[in-house]
């Protein structure tokens, strides 16, 4: 059953009202400004039809384009056309039955359903609860969307399933007020809020002087870092712009998560201020090495890292080379995760294994343990990019860029660019093209970003149009992106 | 300062800081619904605003639908 719903209290009450019959819901992202409404509707009828969805729930605006779009695929329904029916019989389900699914993102093919057991789910509850030592005088906040697994589990589930007040804002509203987290967190008091690592400069440097004077933001015993890489300067910004309102070192903690764990991997201790290394960037990015840098080491030959924390109870990670074997610690290979809360399977995809024989679960992320045991993510070798907590496919934009007129059908690739003012990265698109037109260049410019923003609904920060010939092939022929970002870095005078 | 500069200088923001390109916007086009920037970047305008033009435009009023076009941001900040 697809929610696909702005968040409001109908969405909670649907997800809820579907795990008590036994139907399996998943959220869906709402229908935004910037995306192609029929792209939109293409995509949710595609996954739709994928996952042999029984029925999609939306707004009473939104279902009649999409029931066209449906067809024959599903209903499409809104609270309007439920009756006002008896109370369904209250379903019992077996500990490892389907609850429900987090969708990734990413178009069709690359968007998996993690299905997730009740087990799992409350598994993973009690594990987390521990670790932060959640209590029952705590109350968490957050404007984080439901469709997502830091939001869907920390700030909707684990609450509820807990008996704590939540105080739940809409995503769209908080990105362009960032200061109403903070008014929230003055006037109600909570103790937990989580949130990914561009909230930090997002809130530094956006909410006025005048919209956060006299706030008290005290109350709050953790501010958690999570779901995509914590950097040291965000919450160094975070707290010199707030300390004034009570922000104190000891409330910033980090947990490294993902859907396929149902939420966290590790998290760091409560009430104990972030664990920071400080290390040679070339021993680090060149040999995969962490050596702590001497005190004396020039500030640009440097790097400082935030530790993710030890793992939760009942997760086990490794760090792993290239052959998979154990590595020692402060050595850098693709961290491998197995846990008593891991998800099922990719729902109605038994061509994808999530497993390797042992049952060890590969992050595609990258990292070290040190060696009092603390987890330290410094990059990834999957092709993926987090912008402002969420997951893009590379893969995605250049379809679409590829298919651009004037762009040379197969000749584009997108990356991510670390950006230290957003804290969070930013995406470039490099595009061959033929023309040496201003205009024509200006046409196809913008047609990039207009089209990219409306099929993928994410925005391009950099387009760079290139000869034919500039971008550099793998031997298979293929379009390498590391390699082609690392190129244009150089060219940029940007640093990787 | 005038319209003329108002407007100057906030089309010089949006491309330098913003869209990173120097492209020719429309007056009239539309920025964030033509995909050229997102609505984090509106508050980034939005701080823009105060600080350059020293208009204090409300939460309320920074809008994808009420701020989407060079016209609309001007006419706003000429309001005061």
């Amino acid at each position: 059953m697809i929610i696909a719903q702005a968040q409001n209290l109908e969405s909670l009450y649907l997800f809820w009202g579907a795990l008590l019959i036994g139907a399996i819901p998943s959220m869906f992202p709402p229908l935004t400004d910037k995306l192609d409404p029929a792209v939109y509707r293409r995509n949710m009828a595609a996954l739709a039809q994928r996952s042999d969805a029984a029925a999609v729930f939306t707004t009473p605006d939104a279902a009649p384009p999409l029931r066209e779009a449906f067809g024959a695929i599903c209903p499409v329904y809104t609270s309007a056309d439920l009756p006002d029916a008896e109370s369904s019989p209250l379903y019992v389900p077996a500990p490892d039955e389907i609850a429900f699914l987090q969708h990734s993102s990413g178009t069709t093919g690359l968007q998996k359903g993690v299905a997730l057991s009740h087990r799992a789910v409350l598994t993973q509850l009690g594990h987390y609860s521990a670790a932060i030592s959640l209590n029952d005088a705590d109350s968490i906040v957050s404007w984080l969307p439901l469709y997502h697994d830091m939001g869907l589990i920390a700030a909707f589930i684990l609450p509820l399933v807990r008996g704590l007040p939540l105080i739940l804002m809409s995503p769209f509203a908080w990105a362009a007020r960032p200061a109403m987290l903070l008014r929230a967190i003055d006037a109600y008091r909570p103790t937990f809020c989580w949130l990914p690592n561009f909230a930090y400069n997002h809130m530094a440097a956006r909410v006025r002087p005048a919209d956060s004077a006299g706030l008290d933001l005290s109350s709050i015993r953790a501010f958690i870092n999570c779901s995509e890489p914590v950097r040291h300067d965000s919450h160094l910004a975070f707290l010199t712009r707030f300390s004034a309102n009570g922000v104190r070192g000891d409330q910033l903690a980090v947990s490294y998560a993902m859907a396929e764990n149902t939420f966290a991997v590790t998290q760091t201790p409560i009430g104990a201020p972030p664990v920071t290394r400080a290390l040679d960037r070339a021993a680090l990015q060149i040999h995969g090495r962490a050596i702590d840098a001497p005190p004396d080491l020039a500030p640009d030959k440097m790097v400082t890292h935030v530790s993710c924390g030890k793992p939760i109870a009942g997760t086990r990670i490794k760090v792993v080379d290239a052959a998979g074997h154990d590595l020692p610690p402060d050595q850098v290979g693709e961290i491998y995760v197995q846990s008593d809360c891991m998800l099922t399977g990719y729902y109605r995809r038994p061509d994808l294994n999530p497993f390797d024989q042992k049952g060890w679960y590969h992050t595609g992320d990258r990292g070290f343990l040190s060696a009092d045991g603390d987890l330290y993510v410094v990059g990834r070798s999957k092709d993926l990019i987090i912008h402002a907590g969420k997951n893009i496919f590379p893969q995605d934009i250049e379809a679409v860029v590829s298919s651009l007129d004037g762009v040379h059908p197969g000749r584009a690739v997108a990356f991510g660019v670390y950006d230290a003012a957003e804290g969070t990265e930013l995406i470039a698109v490099i595009a061959e093209v033929e023309t040496d037109d201003p205009a024509v260049r200006q046409r196809i410019n913008r047609d990039i970003r207009r089209r990219v923003s409306a099929q993928t609904d994410v925005t391009v920060s950099y387009v760079e149009l290139v000869e034919r010939g500039w971008l550099v092939k793998t031997s298979s022929g293929k379009i390498a992106r590391g390699e082609n970002r690392a190129k244009w870095l150089e060219k940029r005078g940007l640093r990787a | 300062m005038n319209e003329a500069e108002v407007r100057q200088r906030l089309r010089a923001f949006i491309l330098n800081e913003i869209i990173r390109d120097d492209l020719d916007i429309a007056d009239d086009e539309g920025i964030i619904t033509g995909g050229l920037m997102d609505s984090l970047s509106l508050v980034r305008v939005q701080v823009f605003i105060e600080e350059a033009f020293g208009v204090v435009i409300p939460d309320p009023q920074m809008t994808v639908a009420t701020m989407d076009t060079l016209n609309q941001m001007v006419a706003r900040i000429m309001k005061g």
